[in-house]
């Protein structure tokens, strides 16, 4: 059915292994995924590199995550794709929520400017998977292996002994480190037996892609109805995407016959019904889905991470899937890389479920209020739904109840073992686990001066002292980054590789920075007192 | 704290009043009206864990069995 896209096909290369040469490697990756290949791209601009596996030889097929959150597209600039997805994408910020066919309310996700990225970019994820897969074959540090599916997985003490289908055979590959980014379905996760639990929701939802050949009066909005005219009882999303491709979807309630229900006969009437007799349409894509809310108890177990959907698994309101687990592989890559390097001790590595654990709670706390919201399971429930909504014409904080998905931002680490705790009084800002904000400075944007490694952010010239082997990007203790910093003359963060705050001084002096230094490499502050003696 | 010590000065003016408010509505508007009041309530209010004393005490007025209770009155 696709007319805008064709995936491409990439080629299975017989690798040295089936000649009995090679066979390990320091870091595999299983699945060349969404969340896979981000990891790949991102260890491979850490200088590291990875064998990558995948059972298939494309991109994703067919229609899948659409919106990209604002960090995505952050992570995506520091990775070198963010101005592909400006280009590319379908920048968006404003939400519209209607019940009946009256306007619930408005929302904008960023009402202020002097950002690079914008809240939200809509685009195909196959687009992007295809830019990863050209971005990592280029840095030459992705070994990137199609046709080439894992079938076996024993785990070891130093390292995964893996077991690997191709076209041409069967081999062993031992890595040391195993990233398992092979999907909700993930075979690393059933091969170890991991449970994998959470709650189904009972529901269904037709996804429908058109591509309309008539102008129709929608903006570039995300729109919601609760109980519109044209699907009575049910709940639509609608959203725009590149290629002229608008994407629908319709809440069909449990008793749906999913397959009944993909059947052009049915899809067609449904898209009528809502943009109107007169408009001509072509369908790009149609899929009906139930989804779920789980993830696994733990992310890392010995030298084998879980990452991306085989970890945690959401629905779709608010976008937080694709979206959360690129959070996972940016919060992997510099961890993973450091201890590869000898930069960090293995410890750090435990901070991943640390961080990442809370992360996927509150993805799945969000994901499930808003589908609770959406598909009221009770009358009582429905009451108050409908109640909502109406008050919310009318009322702020009605307004502020109604629930279509509360879209994806960033985890904060507030209780993450890497940071420094704040010991003074802070009026705003990040705090110490937060993502760094951006800001407009006089020569481009904040965030694209920090890179990937730790950084020294100082407000005002010569005000902190530096920190030994941590470059120093020095801003202007005025302005808007100082506001949104809450900075003044001497003020310094301590930035991660990810981005993230570490520590964060009003007043700072060389212990503390180097302190936090430590603890952001996940040292002992002891620890590295003996190495600094 | 919910306070539940009598505090309306006309009890059976204001019992009038909610039975009143769902006048003429259908049996789902009615459902809708309860709701729409308890959440502007809960908002005036403003305190969630108040709310939740409260929703504990009417869960328990509704679900103990009748003629339990220990002080079962006696008819005016
Ligand atoms: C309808 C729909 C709409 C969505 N919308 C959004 C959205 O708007 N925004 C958002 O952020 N998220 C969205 N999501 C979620 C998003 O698509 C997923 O979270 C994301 O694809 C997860 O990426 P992943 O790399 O973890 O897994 P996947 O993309 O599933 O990739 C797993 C890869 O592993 C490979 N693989 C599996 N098993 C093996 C094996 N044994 N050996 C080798 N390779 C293997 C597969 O071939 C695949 O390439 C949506 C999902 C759906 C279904």
């Amino acid at each position: 059915m696709p007319t805008t896209y064709t995936n491409p096909r990439f080629p299975f290369r017989r690798p040295l292994e089936l000649d009995g040469k090679g066979g390990s490697a320091r870091v595999v990756i299983v699945g060349a995924g969404l969340v896979g290949l981000t990891l790949a791209l991102d260890l491979a601009r850490h200088g590291i590199a990875s064998v990558v596996l995948d059972d298939d030889d494309t991109v994703s097929f067919g229609s899948r995550a659409i919106c990209f959150a604002k960090r995505s597209l952050e992570i995506y600039d520091r990775l070198g794709l963010g101005q592909k997805l400006l280009d590319k994408g379908i920048t968006w910020k404003v939400g519209k929520v209607f019940f009946g066919s009256a306007l619930a309310y408005t929302f904008d996700l960023l009402p202020e400017d002097g950002h690079r990225m914008p809240a939200f970019v809509n685009l195909q994820q196959y687009y992007l998977e295809e830019w990863l897969v050209e971005a990592c074959t280029e840095t030459g540090l992705v070994d990137l292996r199609w046709k080439s599916r894992v079938v076996s997985v024993d785990p070891r003490a130093d390292g995964v002994r893996l077991g690997v289908e191709t076209p041409d055979g069967s081999y062993v590959l031992e890595a040391e480190w195993l990233a398992a980014c092979d999907g909700a379905r993930s075979t690393v996760r059933e091969a170890l037996g991991l449970p994998f639990v959470g709650q189904v929701f009972r529901d269904r939802f037709l996804i429908a892609d058109v591509v309309l050949k008539t102008e129709v009066p929608f903006p570039t909005e995300r729109w919601f109805w609760f109980d519109p005219p044209f699907h009575p009882g049910q709940s639509v999303l609608l959203h725009k995407q590149p290629d002229g491709v608008w994407r629908i979807d319709f809440q069909l309630g449990w008793e749906a016959d999913p397959e009944e229900e993909k059947r052009p006969e049915r899809v067609v009437p449904r898209i009528r019904a809502m943009l109107g007799k007169d408009v001509a349409f072509d369908l790009e894509w149609v899929s009906v889905y139930t989804f779920r809310c789980r993830r696994l108890e733990r992310f890392r177990h010995g030298r084998i991470f879980f990452v991306g959907d085989s970890a945690h698994q959401v629905s779709p309101f608010g976008a937080r899937g694709g979206n959360g687990g690129i959070q996972d592989a940016d919060n992997l890559a510099w961890k993973l890389a450091a201890v590869l390097k000898g930069t960090a001790p293995e410890t750090l590595l435990d901070s991943y479920d640390a961080e990442r654990i809370p992360a996927a709670d509150e993805n799945i706390l969000h994901s499930t209020r808003a589908t609770d919201f959406i598909t009221p399971k009770t009358e009582a429930a429905r009451a108050y739904r409908d109640a909502v909504l109406l008050l919310a014409r009318e009322h702020a904080f009605a307004r502020r109840m109604v629930n279509s998905g509360r879209l994806s931002l960033p985890h904060a680490y507030a209780a993450s073992p890497l940071s420094t705790p704040d010991e003074e009084a802070w009026a705003g800002g990040p705090a110490p686990g937060a993502p760094c904000l951006d800001a407009p400075l006089a020569d481009g944007f904040l965030l694209n001066r920090l890179g990937n490694e730790p950084v020294l952010l100082r407000f005002g010239e010569n005000a902190s002292p530096a920190v030994p082997g941590v470059r120093t990007v020095t801003v202007p203790a005025e302005g808007i980054a100082a506001e949104r910093y809450a900075a003044s003359a001497g003020t310094a963060y301590l930035i991660r590789p990810d981005q993230h705050v570490a520590a964060r001084f009003r007043t700072p002096n060389a212990d503390h920075l180097a302190a936090a230094l430590a603890r952001l490499w996940g040292r002992e502050p002891a620890e590295a007192a003996r190495e600094a003696a | 704290m919910l306070d539940t010590a009598p505090k309306l000065a006309d009890p059976d003016a204001v019992f009038v009043t909610l039975v009143r408010a769902h006048h003429d509505l259908s049996p789902e508007e009615s459902r809708r009206l309860d709701a729409a009041l308890v959440l502007l309530l809960a908002n005036h209010i403003g305190d969630g864990a108040v709310l939740e004393q409260a929703i504990e005490q009417a869960r328990r007025a509704v679900r103990a069995p009748t003629g339990a209770t220990e002080d079962q009155g006696t008819p005016p």
